[in-house]
């Protein structure tokens, strides 16, 4: 019974230190803000409200592909009633997203994500504009 | 109420025979409505006219076009060659066609030839991930790049070579990207598509667009009175090797 003092102190200075990136970032003001994302231009609405593609873009994607190659439905209705091509090249990234380094790469990179690898076989407009002299 | 042992056993088996009775009825019930609605569904395929396609020697407008539309890398190196459709000499492509006189007509032809779409494919018989499957639909040999593990075990079951693995990035072995079709990666298995993505849009295959003869004729094999069930019908056609009882959905006029 007489260690108690000894066993609570112990507790509160591991929990300290396991905690010490969360307050000393949040002290020192030091936290990194998330990086800016390059957004296009040309269009003000994504497929579905940016909260949800925070967070599950890569479900929306895995859907649209299990849909397009296995279902060969091709036509995603989005929430507004507006129609587009289920394509990660031709909506995604020639419409909008047309740097994956200024968009993609960023976020993942801030979040510690590895990079997806969606693009070693789906044509990011970057490396066409590179390729073409 | 006391249940004796020999009323217990006869209810449970009434009551097995109910179930099984409701499975079967519903199993039948099941197997008569997709009969039926297989009736509806498309089986595309291509007849191939021979005496047309010979008329130009060295002509690849097809093999072209399909390598632009499907960003198919041209390695050097044969042993890494990547084709979905490429030519073939007559005696290869129809090895048992070979009767003493015969053959000489098309001698040495160089024969365009691609996957065949098989109404029954081993290929997809032995795929361990269902990466390539037949889709129903409209009798497409399909792929799914996503899922295809690279085991090849289907490029050892197709009996005419149609298959081609990627031993390494295809990407630097593409002159001009297209964006309209991915590439693939290293470690994939690809082949004709029949171009899906094509017909999707409502737009013919890439080979049959390209070529000027108008040798390759497209359309849905389901229909008697579509254009290759015509021909089929005037003209003698030959299968590659048919005697395999693949039923190939290309057909050759000689």
């Amino acid at each position: 019974m007489g260690d108690r003092p000894q066993i609570i102190a112990g507790l509160l200075v591991f929990v300290g230190l396991f905690t010490f990136p969360f307050w000393h970032a949040r002290a020192s003001k030091t936290a990194s803000a998330p990086p800016p994302i390059k957004l296009p231009v040309n269009e003000k609405q994504c497929v579905a409200p940016t909260s949800y593609m925070l967070t599950s873009h890569m479900e929306l994607l895995g859907n649209w592909r299990n849909e397009v190659v296995r279902q060969d439905q091709r036509q995603f209705r989005a929430l507004d009633g507006k129609v587009y091509e289920k394509s990660l090249t031709r909506t995604c990234m020639l419409e909008c997203h047309k740097d994956k380094t200024e968009f993609c790469n960023r976020c993942h990179t801030y979040s510690g994500v590895p990079s997806c690898y969606c693009c070693d076989c789906h044509v990011e407009p970057q490396l066409i504009a590179r390729r073409t002299p | 109420m006391r249940i004796t042992r020999k009323d217990f056993l006869r209810l449970s088996g009434l009551g097995l025979l109910g179930v099984a009775g409701r499975m079967a009825v519903r199993g039948v019930a099941k197997a008569s409505a997709s009969s039926a609605g297989s009736n509806a569904t498309k089986r595309w395929g291509m007849v191939i006219d021979l005496q047309k396609c010979c008329r130009e020697n060295g002509c690849d407008r097809c093999i072209k076009a399909c390598n632009t539309a499907h960003n198919i890398p041209q390695f050097p190196d044969r042993a890494h060659e990547v084709k979905w459709v490429w030519n073939q000499p007559f005696e290869t492509v129809f090895p048992l066609v070979q009767t003493d006189y015969a053959r000489r007509a098309y001698a040495g032809q160089p024969i365009p030839v691609m996957c065949n779409h098989c109404a029954s494919p081993p290929c997809v018989r032995v795929c361990p991930t269902q990466a390539t499957w037949k889709r129903e639909e409209d009798g497409i040999v399909m792929m799914d790049w996503h899922r295809c593990i690279g085991c090849r075990y289907c490029m050892a079951a197709c009996p005419y070579g149609s298959r081609s693995f990627n031993w390494q990035d295809p990407r630097p072995a593409i002159a001009a990207l297209n964006p309209d079709f991915p590439t693939r990666t290293k470690g994939v298995v690809e082949k004709c598509n029949f171009c899906e993505e094509r017909l999707a849009r409502g737009l013919g295959p890439a080979c049959v667009e390209a070529c000027q003869e108008k040798a390759l004729i497209f359309g849905d094999f389901a229909d008697s009175d579509s254009e290759p069930r015509r021909l089929l019908r005037s003209r003698f056609a030959l299968q590659r090797k048919p005697e395999l009882g693949t039923s190939p959905s290309i057909y050759y006029l000689v």
